[in-house]
């Protein structure tokens, strides 16, 4: 492999139902800062069919460059053409780094991608900047210059590593959606739109798609809301969630759960906040009977204001939480409804 | 129908983390399990066997301790048990260990292999597509159900707001949710069979079709450059009051930061 041939920043700009996903742009915004520093552009890798108008998008949102593969094998997302796609595009265009989001569709093609082209893959990243390695110089070894180096947690969140693949590349890496920022929007920037398809022949690897089952439930995504009220075990029954609803409607907050929520099937698995749930950041979370395992905690700590509520004073979700309230949810959530009805009725 | 299932042993980190003091994992103070994805796994592959009369195989990569979580899925019901276990592989990352598992899975006849999705020391949930990949078979990530139609698997796949009924061709590979199931407990008679079973042994040697360029640290693409404590955000205030002047005193916070 010869590392100098590899040029560029090129990201996977997903799309589900011809819609792009937040973290799509997200990607274009922190691949356009990495191309910055390297001195080069970024290039939004676009796959599906009929998706030709969502190149547009990208350039406002920052890509110099997007490659269009346009396939009717690619309408919907299937890890075999849609992995034959990028690792084509990758060999083609020989990019020096490659960034997937850490969705359920990138956790799942990223892998499959990075097998095929032989290189390093680095998972679930929250944080990504060029720099050395070894990051400190060390006798006897090269130190290398303009490196990814690949910022993220591991065990469960209680260490956080700082990954490099010097020796090999694209240097891939899966990135937590919501954690990087979209560019600021330019309405009208075009970027150059290139055309490739590799072909795509069916074969074994190729699932059939049976059937496609949406979620019933129409809510706000909790990645999005600007307010979410986070319930926990600590609520106590699937119907208690009552309280939680009627705070959230005051607010025009969303309600969103912990794992053990999860796990006991009170709430669906998208509401799911943590290491294996979404990362999420809003103006205001409120934590409520939540006791903040650290893998919970991973997913929410970025948010801006965290008001925890909790019966146990050992709670480790009070090391986060900008104030905590030591005391009986079922008592204060209701109160706190009615006293906020109360205020915003005086302000109208 | 024979079933692998690749199984991993970790440390359990609900219980907390131990250092050593030069800031490593100090992986001997802390209790170990079998990793809950790759348990789930383990149930779906054991009802395949009570359903279909399937045989069911587990695998593990580990140090020679890891043997441990072998015997706990044979006392669950599993048939054979094999570690893979040798000095050249240590320091793997993804790409080795995937490499590793897939060069020991060709000794073996397979219609269905079972991971889980990731593990909880390292969360990547890469290790299964990549099997999969250098195997030559198709993979469903995720999934939430699994049924066998035929020469096919039908498997509910999981996205974010939606579900996928897929069919595939067997071989196939499955990456199982700890949420697919309610894994079964260990049988007191299952638990005597399986301290007293056999467990296969494989070393470098038994390998198949893999270079020693892909194994262990000097195989592995990504090198760590800096490992360290994740530093937290200090903790604000904490307040205990009776449920009024609490709720006077979140409101009054709403109102300082400009929410209400």
């Amino acid at each position: 492999m010869n590392i100098a041939e590899y040029k560029g920043v090129f990201v996977f700009a997903q799309q589900v139902d011809n819609k792009l996903s937040g973290i799509a742009l997200e990607l274009v915004g922190k691949g356009k800062d990495l191309a910055k520093d390297l001195g080069t552009e970024v290039t939004a890798v676009l796959v599906g069919s009929g998706v030709k108008d969502l190149a547009d998008e990208l350039a406002a949102y920052g890509a110099d460059k997007v490659i269009l593969v346009d396939d009717p094998e690619l309408k919907e997302y299937r890890t075999e053409p849609y992995a034959h796609a990028l690792a084509s595009v990758i060999e083609k265009y020989k990019p020096e780094i490659f960034l997937v989001g850490a969705t359920a569709i990138g956790r799942d093609l990223g892998p499959r991608v990075s097998a095929r082209i032989h290189t390093g893959l680095t998972a679930d990243c929250t944080q990504l900047e060029i720099g050395d390695f070894p990051i400190n110089p060390v006798p006897g070894k090269e130190q290398l210059h303009n490196q990814l180096l690949m910022t993220r947690p591991a065990f469960g969140g209680n260490t956080i590593a700082t990954i490099a693949c010097p020796e090999f590349r694209p240097q891939m890496a899966t990135v937590r959606p919501g954690v990087m920022q979209k560019a600021p929007k330019t309405e009208g920037a075009k970027a150059v739109v290139e055309e490739f398809n590799p072909g795509f022949t069916p074969d074994d690897k190729y699932v059939e798609i049976l059937e496609i089952v949406k979620s019933v439930v129409d809510t706000v995504d909790i990645m999005d809301a600007k307010i979410l009220v986070s319930g926990g075990r600590g609520v106590g029954s699937p119907e208690n969630f009552k309280i939680l609803d009627d705070l959230a409607e005051v607010l025009g907050a969303t309600v969103s759960c912990s794992r053990a929520v999860v796990d006991a099937g009170w709430k669906p698995k998208d509401l799911q906040v943590g290491q294996t749930g979404k990362t999420v950041r809003p103006n205001v979370y409120f934590a409520i009977g939540i006791s903040g395992a650290i893998q919970h905690l991973a997913g929410m700590e970025e948010s801006d204001l965290i008001i925890a509520i909790n019966k146990d004073e050992t709670a480790p979700i009070f090391d986060v939480a900008d104030y905590g309230i030591v005391g009986d949810l079922n008592k204060i959530v209701p109160a706190l409804t009615e006293k906020l009805k109360a205020e915003m009725a005086a302000k109208n | 129908m024979k079933i692998v299932v690749c199984i991993k042993q970790v440390p359990d980190t609900k219980g907390g983390v131990k250092f050593n003091p030069d800031g490593t994992l100090d992986r001997g103070a802390m209790l170990t399990i079998m990793n809950p994805d790759d348990k789930a796994g383990l149930e779906a592959a054991l009802r395949l066997k009570d359903q279909y009369d399937a045989e069911v195989t587990v695998i593990t990569m580990g140090l020679p301790k890891a043997e441990e979580v072998l015997r706990e899925a044979m006392a669950m019901g599993a048939d054979k048990g094999i570690l893979v276990t040798d000095r050249v592989l240590g320091g793997a990352d993804t790409w080795a260990t995937s490499q590793t598992l897939a060069g020991a899975i060709r000794n073996l006849e397979y219609d269905l292999i079972i991971t889980g999705r990731q593990a909880i020391d390292g969360d990547t949930a890469q290790v299964g597509p990549q099997i999969s990949e250098h195997l030559g078979i198709p993979v469903i990530s995720y999934a939430q159900n699994i049924k066998i139609d035929g020469d096919s698997v039908i498997v509910e796949r999981q996205f974010d707001d939606r579900y996928h009924v897929l069919k595939a061709k067997m071989p196939c590979l499955i990456t199982a949710l700890a949420e697919l199931n309610e894994p079964r407990y260990m049988t007191p008679g299952g638990i005597f069979d399986a301290y007293n079973a056999e467990i296969t042994v494989w070393g470098r040697d038994k390998l198949v079709d893999v270079e020693d360029s892909n194994l262990g640290l000097k195989g592995s693409p990504t090198q760590i450059a800096r490992a360290s404590d994740k530093v937290r955000k200090g903790a604000g205030e904490k307040v205990t009051l009776d449920p009024t002047e609490a709720v006077d005193y979140i409101v009054d916070k709403l109102k300082v930061k400009h929410v209400i």
